[in-house]
């Protein structure tokens, strides 16, 4: 079995080309942040108009690169949501009518369980179940995995995701977009005595989060900020609750559920800090951590020829309907 | 000459089928159920003729300008159909499909006008050339009704939904150079098919990955002042 997977959900074009038995063949990406950067955030116009133009080369050169022609492939899945609409119908139209040229089955899969899925194309894959922490640019959830297609929402993120969290503060720090990364590198160089801000939604019950109220933390304590060290502080502080604020809330999850696995997946799961703080809290509760390969953190089509080649696996294949989706809920398969 | 061709720029939904002077089709008025209707569509056309995807020459669609998604469907489709069996792709002109209509009910010069929404519309003017074809007779814009290119001379038809939001501006603007207005058609792959046996014929099929949306409208984001 071998599925050719194409995700364009939001502002990465990915290709790629999975095997059953050899595992992933091929992966091309396109990342439109630059494009996107000048505006200070993605335009969802611009982006679908985008993916139109770099989908179909994308295709050929992951086809090309897999060694992989029509009547090698099994099955095509794409990103059915959720994400932008207009991105997601020129991946979901090109792979809908590719798969009909062909008189090949196509399947429309769910963009988290993409990212959920992620570490299995890892070299030590994680076992079902498992506890996953998906934490990007769009989400912030916990989920409870007992297999393919068996997902229990645990907990999420109210209003911000912890990614969007991150490039806001950023932009309010003057780092640019996305400047979540860059919000990192400067909160190296800043006092986690300095500043202390809250750890949301952490002193009651329940594994939801928030996140809007600390970039509001951060405008505020930004406007007495004179120095590049006052910045760095800033910056500092407010990853400091942030990660605080995820381990803490992972760790509940853990000790609720007794998972044993905890997947960490999205754009996020990349902090340095984040990962040392989990390893240490949710290894003492004996469980272990895994992330996925670094390249597939973010978007990327290989998450999605992996979650196509699962649900294939499990029987799925649809009608000529191209499907679409900007919200869809994780756990209603 | 074999094509199949496919227009979803407005909200009509249609596809169609040439198979050597012979034409089929499929057409609906849907709004937003293009993503279901259309490859049904497509493959309805095939099997009722008994013609296999591959046996086509080319495909075609009508490339806008248009609703935004509803240009970007036709595109991502026949890019997808059209990489897969391998066949060239003939993009033709949403306005032009839509003057055609206008050429075949028997007007020799046809002003077409598409809502574009915010107070604008996609225009274009065309002639029939000598086999009763649309040949454009001006360049495609996306512009305010009050401030469309008037043409010369008299006896233009207009034809499309431009007409029916902004008629009297139009007419202010025109003057007496429109014959009659007709604001019901709307563009269709039939036209679309006709259009592109002739241009395949003269030499304007492209790739796949060149089967791209024409917008018009190209300035759809401010950037930041800073």
């Amino acid at each position: 079995m071998r599925i050719l997977g194409i995700e364009t959900s939001c502002d990465e074009t990915g290709v790629a080309v999975i095997d059953a038995e050899h595992g992933l063949l091929s992966h091309a990406l396109y990342s439109q942040v630059a494009l996107h950067a000048e505006y200070g955030g993605v335009v969802p116009e611009l982006a679908s108009r985008d993916h139109i133009r770099k989908l179909l080369p994308l295709v050929r050169q992951a086809l090309d690169e897999a060694d992989t022609a029509a009547p090698d492939l099994t099955g095509i899945a794409y990103t059915s949501g959720p994400g932008l609409l207009g991105a997601l119908l020129v991946g979901a139209g090109v792979a809908r009518s590719l798969a009909w040229a062909w008189g090949l089955p196509a399947v429309g899969v769910h963009h988290m369980e993409g990212h959920l899925l992620a570490p299995l194309l890892g070299d030590e894959p994680p076992e079902f179940p498992f506890l996953a922490l998906l934490v990007s640019g769009g989400h912030t959830m916990l989920v409870d995995v007992q297999g393919v297609g068996r997902y229990r929402i645990l907990g999420e993120s109210l209003d911000d995701a912890a990614g969007e969290a991150f490039d806001k503060t950023a932009k309010l720090l003057g780092l640019g977009y996305p400047g979540g990364p860059a919000l990192a590198a400067l909160a190296e160089q800043g006092d986690p005595a300095r500043f202390s801000f809250p750890r949301p939604m952490t002193d009651r019950p329940g594994l939801d989060f928030s996140f809007s109220g600390l970039k509001t933390r951060a405008l505020t304590t930004l406007r007495e900020a004179r120095t590049e060290q006052d910045r760095a502080d800033v910056a500092r502080a407010f990853e400091e609750a942030v990660v605080d604020t995820l381990v803490i809330k992972c760790l509940r999850a853990v000790q609720e559920t007794g998972a044993e696995r905890l997947v960490v997946a999205g754009g996020v799961g990349a902090n340095r800090r984040l990962r040392e703080r989990l390893r240490a809290a949710v290894g003492a509760e004996g469980a272990s951590v895994h992330y996925p390969p670094f390249e597939f953190c973010t978007d990327n089509g290989a998450m999605i020829a992996l979650a196509g080649l699962m649900r294939f696996q499990a029987g799925a294949g649809e009608d000529l309907t191209i499907r679409a989706r900007a919200r869809w809920n994780l756990a209603q398969g | 000459m074999k094509l199949l061709s496919i227009e979803t720029a407005t909200e009509a939904c249609s596809a169609a089928l040439w198979l050597d002077g012979a034409l089929t089709s499929r057409f609906e008025m849907a709004p937003r159920e293009h993503t279901r209707l259309i490859l049904p569509m497509m493959d309805a056309l095939l099997a009722e003729a008994g013609v296999r995807l591959a046996d086509l020459d080319a495909l075609a669609f009508g490339r806008g300008p248009g609703a935004f998604t509803g240009v970007r469907i036709a595109a991502a489709v026949i890019q997808g159909a059209a990489f897969g069996a391998d066949l060239p792709v003939v993009p033709v002109s949403t306005l032009a499909a839509l003057a055609q209509q206008g050429l075949d009910a028997g007007a020799t010069r046809v002003l077409a006008a598409l809502d574009a929404r915010m107070g604008e519309v996609y225009w274009a003017a065309f002639e029939a050339d000598s086999e009763g074809l649309a040949v454009p007779a001006g360049p495609e814009q996306v512009v305010a009704p009050d401030a469309v290119p008037v043409p010369e001379g008299q006896g233009w038809r207009c034809v499309g939904s431009g007409w029916g939001g902004y008629e009297q501006a139009l007419r202010t603007r025109l003057g007496g150079r429109v014959s009659d207005i007709d604001s019901s058609p709307y563009p269709a792959a039939a036209e679309v098919a006709r259009l592109a046996v002739r241009d395949f014929a003269a030499g304007l099929a492209v790739p796949a990955e060149q089967a791209l949306p024409v917008y018009l409208r190209d300035k759809v984001a401010e950037k930041p002042k800073t």
